[in-house]
């Protein structure tokens, strides 16, 4: 596959493993730990491990893997008011399909759907908006989730609904915002992190102005980067380089995919349709200010939450889990109390363990092989 | 189970209605009609003849194939009922041929249940029937017997078949997944994925330009020859649901071994590649209806890619790990990148990831 093939080269990854390795020695590590460097975003924790990847690095690099898992951080509150929503008789609830095996405080969306309720996978919102089209007499919901990435195709299936009059079609919008939750991290103060790979698709959109107090106020390296492994060896080089030299700046490593500025049109289509929460709840992370969004008044008619009651119940993480401490890199998620025994992804417990992309599912799943056999 | 009613000398039923009606269960003449019209005349062979609630199969002709039977079943739902590739029909005769072949047998006789939704069209019914009629015919194997029940609308979709089947398994053949052992090879006999990517690209939810077909095919004739070249072959199994990655966990853990798979060997259709690659699916997950995972010696991995390579739906086979005596029950694969990764068992099905 063209464009895709180029960035799994096996004999350019060598050679970047091997400045890598030169980079590491001529760096003073921290005090009783290696460099630790958190990727935000889910997909690259699924490429990482895709690739294996952690198994290359030297073991002075400690690969953290974030809270970019949008289907991961979902509160089971929230779970629980789709679920509501989804069992009403008169409606079609959409979704993408990692979002079904979400668990709430009862049920998941799979299994609301094995007990009657007519919930259907989509793979783009636009579909949901074709399948309200076709069926007027339901109600077609869409429930949406993701961070930036998502957000535009979601306001713009609403920009059209409303252009339309589709009058049976609703959004129950869960979409949440990077930076703020990136700010949340930045801020704790048990916090072990030297240095971050910024989100690349999420940066498409909004570009890498928005990173800039990553580095000016927090003084970490912040390296936007692509998904295809050569890119995040690439990336992680580049961090590891600032940290050489003793930079921290906000560098553009997916230039061919991410303009600095962002995507003005997604951008402003985004902030037609919705506006910040005063904040929004995050399995594994708690409450976090401005890290949420909401549709706003004049597309009402299109917001799930206006026009279906639900119990909106705030349901806390399970007191054993450890999600929070994961995140933040303060421990490995095979360090955590309950991974792979209460919490398994047949039956997890927190937020990590729910998608392909959370950094625990992802170790019980694909194992980064060295580290298990460091704990077995 | 009842018998197909097939007199000899008597005229096949015939439905003269277009759609299937709970009368075409009750067990009267309507049913009778139902069960001439589509099945027996299409399956029509000399040992489904006779009147009786079973088929009866001489000892001494079973025993000219080997020294042990082989009994499999197995139910097919698949939507949509037709696909490029194949249909539920084809695809029923051919999954329980595979599982008997994958067992070291000669495939021999079949059974066919039919669960019929009221209100499906007989012809629709007639076309499944057809279809495996000629894959038994392809697959040298006979339907002998079978069952038919109408369901109220609802209650089921469309139709839903059971293949029951019966084949002699060659003296001297012992294949089982407890048997691989470290040095052995791993083989596949071509392209993997392509009935699972078929299956959902024709659901019609991605607009495909080009659509995947189904690799679904009966395989006794290439196992034949695979056992004929490779005689010491451990293991045999068909990667259907789960895929390849299934299968050899399931091999790596009965036979306490490890598995190492080459990332860069594994053979995939440019589509399915990409297919895969859109939905963030792993191809070693998505299912095969004509690809068998084969655990072989290694001296006579050669022989045995040779005589698989030779047949017509064994063109892209080729040796995609080995067997090692590492940690018993992981399978790892060495990616295209270099790094290594665990190929763990599934808990559900594959989701399509959101971004």
């Amino acid at each position: 596959m063209k464009y895709v093939e180029e960035f799994r080269d096996a004999e350019k990854a060598k050679v970047l493993l091997h400045e890598i390795d030169r980079l590491v020695a001529d760096i003073d590590p921290p005090k009783d730990r290696p460099i630790a460097i958190m990727e935000v975003c889910g997909g690259h924790t699924h490429s990482i491990f895709r690739y294996g990847l952690e198994g290359m690095l030297p073991k002075e690099i400690e690969l953290v893997h974030g809270p970019g898992c949008p289907v991961c951080v979902l509160p089971m509150g929230r779970v629980d008011d789709c679920v509501a929503i989804a069992e009403r008789p008169e409606v079609i609830l959409t979704t993408f399909g990692d979002a079904m095996r979400v668990p709430g405080s009862k049920k998941s969306l799979m299994q609301a759907k094995a007990d009657g309720a007519d919930v259907r996978m989509v793979y783009s919102p636009m579909d949901a908006l074709a399948l309200a089209r076709k069926n007027p007499d339901r109600e077609v919901v869409f429930f949406a989730i993701g961070f930036e990435t998502t957000i535009p195709s979601t306001a713009l299936t609403i920009l059209q609904a409303k252009a339309e009059g589709v009058e049976n079609f609703s959004v129950f919008c869960n979409h949440i915002t990077i930076v703020p939750t990136i700010k949340a991290i930045l801020d704790s103060p048990d916090l072990q992190i030297d240095g971050f790979l910024g989100p690349g698709h999420v940066s498409m959109v909004i570009g890498t102005g928005p990173y800039e107090f990553i580095s000016r106020h927090y003084k970490r390296p912040m390296v936007v980067a692509g998904f295809e492994p050569l890119d995040i060896l690439q990336s992680l080089w580049m961090v590891l380089k600032q940290i050489q030299e003793g930079r921290s700046e906000v560098e553009n490593q997916y230039a061919r995919i991410v303009p600095d500025a962002g995507n003005s049109a997604a951008l402003a289509a985004l902030s037609e349709v919705y506006e910040l929460r005063e904040f929004f709840e995050w399995r594994g992370l708690g409450s976090i200010d401005h890290s949420g969004v909401r549709i706003r008044a004049a597309y009402h008619a299109f917001d799930a939450e206006a026009r279906f009651a639900t119990p909106n119940v705030k349901i806390a993480d399970p007191k054993s889990c450890q999600c929070g401490e994961v995140l933040k890199g303060v421990i490995k998620p095979w360090q955590c109390k309950v991974f792979g025994t209460a919490c398994n992804p047949e039956t997890p417990l927190g937020a990590l363990m729910v998608s392909s992309e959370g950094a625990c599912a992802a170790y019980y799943q694909y194992g980064g092989v060295r580290k298990r056999e460091a704990v077995s | 189970m009842n018998v197909m009613p097939m007199p000899r000398r008597r005229a096949f039923g015939h439905i003269s209605v277009p759609k299937v009606t709970l009368a075409h269960g009750g067990g009267g003449k309507a049913m009778k009609d139902l069960i001439d019209d589509v099945f027996v005349s299409a399956f029509d062979n000399a040992a489904l003849a006779p009147l009786e609630d079973q088929a009866r199969f001489d000892l001494s002709d079973l025993a000219r194939y080997g020294d042990r039977l082989a009994f499999t079943t197995d139910s097919f739902v698949v939507h949509p009922l037709f696909f490029p590739g194949g249909d539920i029909g084809k695809l029923a005769v051919c999954g329980t041929v595979n599982d008997l072949a994958v067992g070291g047998a000669q495939p021999l006789y079949l059974s066919c249940a039919a669960i019929v939704e009221e209100g499906v069209e007989v012809d629709l019914l007639r076309r499944v029937a057809a279809s495996m009629a000629e894959a038994a015919r392809v697959a040298g194997v006979q339907i002998v017997t079978g069952d038919t029940k109408v369901v109220q609308k609802g209650a089921c979709d469309k139709i839903f078949l059971t293949t029951t089947g019966i084949g002699v398994i060659r003296a001297n053949v012992t294949l089982g997944a407890d048997r691989a052992r470290a040095g052995d090879i791993v083989i596949v006999n071509g392209v993997l994925g392509d009935h699972g990517a078929a299956i959902l690209g024709a659901r019609g939810d991605m607009a495909l330009d080009s659509p995947i077909e189904s690799d679904c095919a009966a395989l006794n004739g290439l196992i034949d020859a695979l056992l004929g070249a490779a005689p010491g072959t451990r293991a045999l199994r068909d990667a259907t649901r789960g895929g390849v990655a299934t299968v050899l966990n399931e091999i790596a853990q009965a036979s306490g071994v490890a598995i190492e798979l080459d990332e860069r060997v594994m053979p995939l259709r440019a589509e399915v590649r990409a297919f895969c690659e859109i939905l963030g699916l792993d191809p070693l997950y998505l299912a095969n209806e004509g690809k068998i995972v084969a655990i072989v010696p290694a001296d006579e991995a050669d022989a045995a890619l040779a005589a698989v390579g030779a047949h017509p739906f064994g063109r892209d086979a080729v040796a995609i790990g080995e067997v090692k005596g590492g940690e018993a029950g992981r399978v790892t694969m060495r990616t295209v990148f270099g790094g290594n990764r665990i190929v763990d068992m599934l808990v559900g099905d594959q989701l399509p990831r959101i971004c």
